[in-house]
């Protein structure tokens, strides 16, 4: 849960930048779930320091903002990799071989499920369901999403990905 | 004279390289210095031909597909420009039989139009049953809604009428219209087509409940694992409202209705409508006792029409056609047209609107052909990943509310996922309760602790760990699942469970007597077997 371990050391927010989302937001009735969310999408995580300036200018405990952050899958508190690569792990996808490629993919990448490689390029997460079912498996690099994605077919688009590497 | 192409913008065919073959579209009219117009549709569902192209020929919209970057300047070469002949032409693209066969209602424009272009939206009939509505009285508009027999897509089924007439009766104010698009099931992606090929529709059937109920201020609560569906409704909400058909004084009706996007965060359970509301008030998604009801007491404690994107979806069509003619369609209690969605391991996946009643033989073998690897079909699950998995031998199953709970299951969203034989459907019963633990939102036991007990007993059956004694613990686990859980995602989870189970006894090392504690509808029998018998062979 610190964001020192991340291998960006945690650069790339301050309170200043926080105050700014917060009161951008604070005044939508269920502000906290906006809030969170785009810290999350400017900082790619919730930084667990930020929570106190969130909670007071929302009037809420921290205790209710850390609930809230633990409670949804997409708040991460640690800064992920470079790219976030989620499999898919639903029943279409399973008809369709989604154990095997997340087999492979984990083997590839050299991590399980909620990890980030070594080299902090790649965080590997699961997901249930992307609605791309008639074009199962799926997955998501990054912003893009595939279909019908085969062992062969994500060694493809990792060997783009990483020729072509461009910092989330 | 300029040439249109159709090039989809929908998600699924994106997924599969559409951006490629429009860059090669424009390159190859650049070099030849063509004029054409490139028009971003939806997508009509028929994803074994995405990416599929369309062409506004002489002769019709001819499609091509599935397309590929590298086929683009081939297309070119044979002048698909004019329709002509070429080795991924499909002819006229609404007489494809796959489509053509189809009753589309809800989604008559998927694939046809531009989703974001208000005109292309109004050419093809929208906002027809928005200004009749207006012309109605709110009570009119909701006996409309009720006679039409509507009940909702998202899973419980639900009269949307009724719904609508309480939130009308209810007297407190403000009220809301919340659009539950939180589409978490597997095997659903009805939802996500109309968000991104025909968002209007959306906007338009919640600006009709908003005024038939007198709301004044609506949200759509979306899943974060749609950005393309957030794109595109953002883009048509904005020019809704620069066009008069959102905000203040909407077409002159005096009315005045607020629409805007709220963001899930990757939790199934709020898919749930109460655990959805406590999400958009900013808190964990956690499911609330009912009563009270949301129509009633819903979000923010104010009295709030609920529905899921295909139900407000239908609406309009609705008004604008009147009840009578959606009742023309569909069997006994389950009115209209269903979104069946075909996925899995099936050779021609995709979109399939077929009146309610439609058997699910042919979806699975008509529209769908069977398997994807071409080996036998042996288990489809219907209605989600709380649905029940159902084998080959039944699929003269009526695809409706009342035929599909008559035989244990649940029509759900109706997602229809397909596997082949190489599935093992004792790993698909724990997966089920993995699932469940997963997403349970932990405000009950049996759901939070039962989920988990569930996948460790089935993973002692499954290694013949005294599978008798799992077998009788698994059995009261899934009753008290059935009865003691809050919702749905408890409740339901023991379905994909006790179907695979019942009918597929022999992937868990089990045999046909060991289970015939469970009944043909899928209710437990408490004197049954698994206490009697001994199990063969141990």
């Amino acid at each position: 849960m610190d964001a020192s371990k991340s291998g960006n050391g945690g650069a790339g927010w301050d309170a200043r930048m926080i105050d700014e989302i917060v009161a951008g937001l604070a005044d939508k009735p269920g502000a906290l779930m906006p809030v969170l969310q785009a810290v999350n999408e400017r900082v790619g995580f919730i930084p667990p320091d930020a929570v106190p300036a969130i909670a007071r200018a929302l009037n809420l405990s921290r205790a209710e903002v850390h609930g809230v952050i633990s409670f949804y899958r997409d708040f991460r508190t640690e800064r992920p990799g470079r790219k976030i690569i989620r499999v898919c792990r639903a029943e279409s996808c399973q008809a369709m071989g989604a154990v095997a490629l997340a087999g492979h993919i984990q083997s590839r990448l050299g991590v399980g499920f909620g990890q980030t490689s070594a080299d902090g390029d790649f965080t590997l997460e699961p997901v249930y369901c992307l609605g791309n079912c008639a074009c199962s498996p799926a997955i998501v690099v990054g912003d893009d999403l595939y279909g019908r994605v085969t062992p062969a077919r994500f060694d493809e688009i990792f060997s783009t990905v990483t020729s072509s590497r461009s910092s989330r | 004279m300029t040439a249109v192409v159709y090039v989809p913008r929908d998600s699924s065919a994106v997924s599969l390289g559409v951006d490629a073959v429009t860059e090669a579209i424009r390159s190859e009219t650049a070099s030849r210095k063509l004029d054409v117009t490139i028009v971003r549709n939806g997508s009509r569902g028929m994803f074994s031909h995405e990416p599929m192209v369309e062409v506004a020929a002489a002769s019709g919209r001819i499609a091509y597909g599935p397309v590929a970057a590298r086929d683009v300047a081939s297309l070119f070469d044979s002048n698909f420009l004019d329709g002509r002949e070429h080795r991924l032409r499909l002819g006229v693209a609404g007489e494809i039989p796959w489509l053509k066969s189809q009753t589309r209602l809800t989604f008559a424009r998927a694939g046809v139009t531009d989703p974001v272009s208000l005109d292309d939206f109004i050419a093809y009939g929208g906002y027809r049953g928005l200004r009749r509505a207006i012309e109605l009285s709110a009570d009119a508009v909701i006996a409309e809604v009720t006679k039409s027999g509507l009940r909702g897509r998202g899973g419980a089924g639900f009269p949307t009428g009724v719904k609508w007439k309480t939130a009308l009766d209810a007297p407190a104010a403000p009220k809301y219209v919340v659009c539950n698009a939180d589409e978490g099931d597997s095997g659903a992606f009805s939802d996500r087509m109309i968000m991104e090929g025909d968002p209007f529709v959306l906007i338009e059937g919640m600006t009709i409940a908003a005024l038939a109920v007198g709301a004044t201020q609506g949200y759509i609560y979306l899943r974060s694992e749609y950005p393309h569906a957030r794109r595109a409704l953002s883009e048509a909400i904005a020019t809704a409202c620069s066009n008069g058909y959102l905000g203040a004084n909407i077409l002159d009706s005096g009315k005045s209705f607020e629409l805007e996007i709220r963001l899930g965060a990757g939790a199934y359970v709020c898919g749930e409508e109460t655990a959805m509301l406590e999400s958009i008030e900013g808190r964990r998604g956690m499911v609330r006792f009912k009563p009270p009801f949301p129509a009633l007491e819903g979000l923010f404690g104010k009295p709030t029409v609920i529905n899921n994107v295909v139900s407000f979806a239908t609406v309009p069509i609705i008004i604008e056609r009147g009840a009578e003619v959606f009742r023309s369609w569909g069997v006994g209690n389950s009115r209209g047209t269903m979104p069946f969605q075909l996925s899995g391991n099936a050779k021609r996946p995709g979109l399939i609107e077929a009146p309610m009643g439609v058997r699910l033989r042919e979806i699975v073998h008509d529209y769908g052909g069977g398997t994807a690897s071409g080996s036998p079909v042996r288990a489809v699950q219907v209605g989600g990943p709380l649905g029940a998995f159902f084998s080959e031998s039944m699929m003269d199953v009526e695809l409706d509310f009342e035929s599909v709970a008559a035989r244990g299951g649940v029509l759900g969203h109706g997602g229809i996922v397909v596997f082949d034989e190489t599935v093992d459907m004792a790993r698909m019963a724990r997966y089920a309760m993995e699932f469940c633990a997963i997403e349970s939102c932990g405000k009950c036991t049996p759901c939070r602790i039962g989920s988990i007990r569930g996948a460790e007993v089935i993973d002692d059956i499954i290694n013949r760990r005294r599978p008798r004694e799992n077998l009788e613990v698994l059995r009261d686990l899934c009753d008290t699942m059935k009865f003691g859980s809050l919702c749905a995602l408890g409740g339901l989870a023991p379905l994909p469970v006790l179907s695979a189970l019942k009918y597929f006894p022999g992937d868990f090392g089990l045999t046909p007597r060991d289970v015939d504690f469970i009944g043909a509808d899928l209710t437990i029998s408490t004197s049954g077997a698994a206490s009697t018998h001994a199990i063969a062979g141990r």
